[in-house]
């Protein structure tokens, strides 16, 4: 039993020994590592004013006041980044925020100017992923929509996609897969078709006749327009024609329309 | 002066290659390289190394009031990807309780819904605006980043045993501490048709809430 307690007190100097131990290193290092429980991203790198100026501010936004102004040939350390801004640290210890347009001005140690990518236009022409939010209405009633899509080619693409159909009477939810074509992927607006399958679950409302839930096989074509906007971000809007098979004598049949913000990656 | 230094070192040189050969050549070796060498070569800077924290994750709780329900405790988590200094995208997902009607209270007995339909979820999708950014002070020597921003969304709430589509809009402010952790007061109007007491009622739903989230 005495035995134990030491051993266990033993082990409770050694941690006291290890926090000690790794506290003392952060703050030996502290200008140039992160802090010891965080491993990632403990690389600081640095870079060189070479125009007369670099004006830091105190926040990352355009309208903090500028506080700091680094000078030509100083040194400084890019912390992390947030939006269009960067956080650096100067030789003095002096931290702030500065618009990534300035420090791609600066050079780094090979002499290169510091390049960051701009998802553009021709990114958009060569995405692989998207994924979006979409709403409008399915039948005559709202539609809420999650999808993402993958795409194989410039011309072909594969999507899954979650709705939620908000009805008066009932609501819906349908999963589906479809296949898109984009005949024109050049062209900024950018007509689709599409076709597809999935499954829709029925679910009448609470305050009407308790009527049965139910599955139901679905399928559809549709088409549409993707309108790109800038940096990562297009919208997307879209018509698609259901037809849901209902066990029942006759098939039911929807028109969707949709619109909605998507990202591509 | 000069001319009298080389000759010097030459002389030195090439008697010391005479008396030992093998010395003079590991000399010539090293010779080759720099005395002094740098410990880091130059490298570039790497546009993926640094740390980009345009995501927040967070968990809120407050009050949420639901029209002719009365009020109760809400909680909730959010994430948001901020897209620009301006503009951010968020997701919500919350959770609360329907209390009685006053109609249910005063009748004694009457129950216009069973217990478990009493639960109320919504989730939303929202659009912001850092509509005025700022600086709030402490004291004389603490500064700290604030937004003041609006937002505006569409998403579904779970109450009464339907789903009723909900639009919501509201407005909020953010204190952050530091860079990577913020408080943010938020109040919205959920909105949707609510019809549990017969006829369809647009119903104005007040939530306030604040919360801690953190960038990453």
């Amino acid at each position: 039993m005495q035995k134990k307690t030491l051993r266990s007190l033993q082990f409770a100097w050694l941690w006291i020994a290890l926090a000690f131990l790794s506290m003392n290193c952060s703050a030996a290092d502290e200008s140039s590592r992160a802090p010891w429980y965080w491993p990632f991203y403990d690389e600081i790198q640095t870079t060189q004013v070479v125009e007369p100026y670099v004006e830091i501010r105190t926040g990352p936004g355009r309208g903090f006041p500028v506080f700091y102004v680094a000078e030509k040939d100083e040194w400084i350390e890019l912390i992390k980044r947030k939006t269009d801004w960067i956080k650096v640290r100067v030789k003095q210890g002096e931290e702030g925020w500065v618009h990534r347009d300035d420090i791609e001005k600066t050079l780094d140690a090979t002499g290169e100017n510091v390049a960051f990518s701009d998802p553009r236009y021709d990114d958009y022409d060569s995405r692989t992923w998207e994924a979006g939010v979409m709403t409008g209405s399915f039948g005559g009633a709202a539609v809420n929509t999650l999808y993402a899509g993958y795409q194989f080619t410039p011309n072909l693409s594969a999507e899954v996609g979650v709705s939620q159909v908000l009805g008066d009477f009932s609501q819906v939810l349908i999963g589906n897969i479809n296949l898109v074509h984009q005949p024109f992927p050049q062209w900024r607006i950018s007509p689709f078709f599409t076709l597809g399958t999935g499954v829709a679950y029925i679910k009448p409302k609470a305050t009407l006749v308790r009527e049965e839930n139910r599955d139901e096989d679905s399928t559809h074509y549709g088409l549409g327009l993707r309108f790109y906007l800038t940096d990562r971000y297009f919208l997307r809007a879209e018509y698609r024609e259901y037809v849901v098979m209902t066990t029942r004598d006759e098939n039911e049949e929807a028109e969707e329309w949709k619109i909605g913000l998507s990202v591509f990656f | 002066m000069e001319n009298w230094f080389k000759r010097v070192l030459l002389a030195g040189g090439i008697s010391l290659s005479v008396v030992s050969p093998v010395w003079a050549a590991d000399s010539e070796v090293s010779g080759d390289e720099p005395i002094i060498k740098p410990e880091v070569e130059p490298r570039s800077v790497e546009e993926d190394l640094i740390d980009t924290e345009n995501f927040e994750i967070g968990a809120y709780g407050g009050i949420y009031s639901i029209e002719d329900f009365g009020t109760d405790v809400v909680v909730g988590v959010k994430v948001a990807y901020h897209m620009s200094e301006d503009l951010f995208l968020e997701v919500n997902y919350g959770m609360t309780e329907a209390g009685e009607t006053s109609f249910e209270t005063l009748s004694g007995n009457v129950r216009l819904l069973p217990d478990d339909d009493r639960d109320l979820t919504y989730y939303s999708v929202d659009i912001g605006y850092n509509f005025l950014p700022g600086e709030a002070f402490f004291g004389r020597s603490y500064a700290f980043n604030t937004n003041f921003y609006v937002l505006a969304g569409l998403g579904s709430t779970d109450f009464a045993g339907d789903d009723r589509l909900t639009a919501n809009f509201g407005w909020g402010y953010q204190f952050l501490p530091t860079d990577w952790l913020s408080v943010r007061l938020d109040l919205r109007d959920h909105i949707f048709d609510n019809d549990i007491l017969g006829a369809d009622k647009t119903t104005h739903n007040l939530e306030f809430t604040s919360g801690l989230t953190i960038f990453f």
